[in-house]
């Protein structure tokens, strides 16, 4: 186990650089320049736009900058400055952070809970017609876009029935927070709801099922422990990827429902092109992915002792 | 992944009971993969609904004049300012009413389709041909080669697909539908080449890939004539699903004003999104046309899915 987690854990060394990397080249090979920017529409004076690239290290060549900074980030934790505001990324990430992550877990719970047991449900009546109406269901919700979604969750019960508010004003406040989890949650509520049902009508047939039943264990067994256990390796696989999922995606939910999480920041550090809380906040992300693959492959064990990491 | 291992064993047992009693009655007509996977399909109603759909979508995308006679860029405000659908009139300018500019929407709906289709397809297509590309590259050789490519892979799997599409395509001020597609493309491939690569492994090892190779085949025939069409079938379920998908990825980067510039779905749905306590229709029938077109493509590719994949009979 012990030496599984090494060997993963160096696998994430190079894809670490290579995504660092890749965001780099990206935010820093485009046009557009945030030193400018700051000055608006009057036009700088040469010195002092130079004396703050300097400032900022963007004089340098591109692997320098990289350099520099990966070194900062590793020996220091710093992940940069926000240009526009002149505080450090970690800061804003601060504000942003407890917001999506309250948000993302909010909508995970919903996707756990919702999808799992829905997914049973159809699974166990494979072919009749609660599987069929889940079917569409989940199909709905696949092919209805995040921001449609939203759109008519906040026309139907923030306009017409006035039972919660549009917009968050309040990200500590759950029940505000219900509705944008819920179309964060939507899309991938049907993916799990989909796999359960297909992982459980699957293993349903299987022979140790028949032998559990046969042996005369209750049904509460059969299905809890024989059936949900073998069932749910690859909805586990899809919730860990999610994890990371629900933190990025929520650009479109949070920009819908006002709330200022990091999708939101995110979303403004791109228009604006501002680079530094770009990477530093994509790397955070990516860091958050990583961990999460890894954590299900450790899940996997936990799960199916026939699986043995050496 | 789909087991085909095991249809491969059933034919193999039925191919060695018919040698060893060889029986006069009419032989069962050996069809293969695919025939199955095609009299399968024509037998769902999922597949019949689908490509009803993709046949109508496409119609409208090669020729929108067959279903309105209205400009979609041209805007009349002193005639039409939030004039509400007409609902009788099917097919008319007025049907589905008019945007706060004047522009009808039946006629935006309509033009606004072609570019949806194009960027999904056209994604797609390069989706599949890359990862295609690198999947087979990485299971065919192995070792030192499949180690990069596949640490390649992760990394572009590593960022997320919209946050990195959005880097991308902010650095553009026209957004053509080229542009598009290569952003969506770039980060796009990473699932195709895993899925192509799994294929490719598990069909590498067979016995007639392993007689090909004895007979001295060269190593484009037998990864093109032997393998490819042995992997095509998962990459195949994938690729319709996806395309679905590519169609919400660019109405969701049109909403969040990264997308095309132009007439498209996306851009019509922001603009409506904030007239929405006055005007609901502007949003509501490119978001109704813009669901049924991704249900379109999910479904068809639901329904690949289960005529190619044996175990979810």
């Amino acid at each position: 186990m012990g030496r599984y987690v090494a060997r993963r854990l160096l696998q994430m060394i190079p894809v670490f650089f290579g995504t660092t990397l890749l965001i780099f080249l990206m935010v820093y090979a485009l046009p557009g320049d945030p030193v400018r920017g700051l000055f608006g529409d009057k036009a700088g004076s040469p010195q002092v736009i130079a004396s703050l690239r300097r400032e900022y290290g963007l004089d340098q060549p591109i692997l320098v900058q990289y350099y520099e900074y990966m070194k900062g980030m590793l020996l220091h934790a710093d992940f940069g400055t926000q240009i526009a505001s002149g505080r450090p990324v970690t800061d804003v990430l601060g504000d942003a952070f407890p917001v999506t992550l309250r948000l993302a877990s909010l909508a995970f719970a919903i996707e756990v809970v919702l999808g799992i047991s829905l997914g049973i449900v159809a699974g166990m009546r494979a072919g009749r017609l609660t599987d069929n109406v889940i079917l569409v269901v989940a199909l709905l919700f696949i092919s209805v876009p995040v921001f449609v979604l939203g759109y008519i969750l906040k026309v139907v019960f923030a306009f017409q029935l006035n039972w919660l508010p549009p917009n968050v004003n309040d990200p500590s406040n759950i029940n505000e927070l219900l509705m944008p989890a819920l179309v964060l949650a939507a899309a991938s509520l049907a993916y799990v709801t989909r796999l359960t049902r297909t992982s459980i009508a699957e293993n349903l047939r299987a022979d140790y099922i028949r032998t559990a039943i046969a042996k005369g264990l209750p049904r509460r067994r059969v299905v809890g422990v024989h059936l949900m256990r073998n069932s749910l390796i690859p909805v586990v696989t899809y919730l860990g990827i999610d994890i990371g999922a629900l933190m990025g995606g929520a650009v479109v939910t949070e920009g819908l429902f006002n709330i200022k999480g990091v999708g939101g920041t995110i979303y403004e550090s791109i228009v604006r092109r501002e680079g530094t809380t770009v990477v530093g906040l994509v790397t955070i992300l990516v860091i958050v992915y990583l961990l999460a693959s890894l954590l299900v492959d450790l899940l996997y064990a936990v799960l199916d002792p026939r699986i043995r990491y050496a | 992944m789909p087991d085909f291992t095991k249809t491969a064993v059933v034919a193999q047992d039925a191919a060695v009971a018919a040698e060893i009693a060889p029986q006069p009655a009419k032989p069962e007509k050996a069809r293969s993969l695919w025939g199955d996977a095609w009299a399968d399909l024509r037998r769902s109603w999922i597949f019949l609904i689908s490509s009803a759909l993709i046949f109508i979508l496409l119609l409208i995308t090669f020729f929108p004049g067959m279903f309105t006679g209205t400009d979609p860029i041209l805007g009349d405000l002193a005639k039409n300012y939030l004039q509400k659908p007409r609902l009788g009139n099917i097919g008319s300018p007025d049907w589905l009413g008019y945007d706060q500019q004047g522009r009808s929407v039946y006629a935006r709906v309509i033009y606004g389709t072609r570019a949806s289709i194009a960027v999904g397809f056209g994604t797609t297509l390069s989706v599949t041909l890359l990862g295609g590309v690198v999947g087979m590259i990485a299971g065919y050789f192995g070792g030192v080669v499949d180690a990069v490519l596949s640490r390649l892979t992760d990394v572009f799997f590593g960022i997320p697909f919209l946050l990195g599409t959005m880097v991308v395509l902010n650095s553009f001020q026209d957004r053509t539908t080229w542009v598009v597609i290569g952003a969506l493309g770039f980060f796009g491939w990473t699932q195709i080449a895993r899925v192509m690569r799994g294929a490719v492994i598990t069909t590498k090892q067979s016995d007639y890939v392993q007689a090909a190779k004895a007979l001295g085949a060269s190593t484009p025939r037998v990864m093109f004539r032997h393998i490819l069409p042995n992997t095509l079938a998962p990459v195949i379920v994938v690729a319709t699903i996806s395309l679905g998908v590519y169609i919400a990825a660019e109405a969701t980067l049109s909403f969040l004003g990264l997308g095309l510039t132009g007439v498209s779905w996306g851009n019509d749905i922001s603009d409506g999104g904030n007239q929405i306590r006055v005007a609901q229709w502007i949003m509501l029938y490119p978001s109704i046309m813009l669901s049924i077109t991704v249900l379109a493509f999910i479904m068809l590719g639901e329904a690949v899915r289960n005529a190619l994949d044996p175990k979810m009979r």
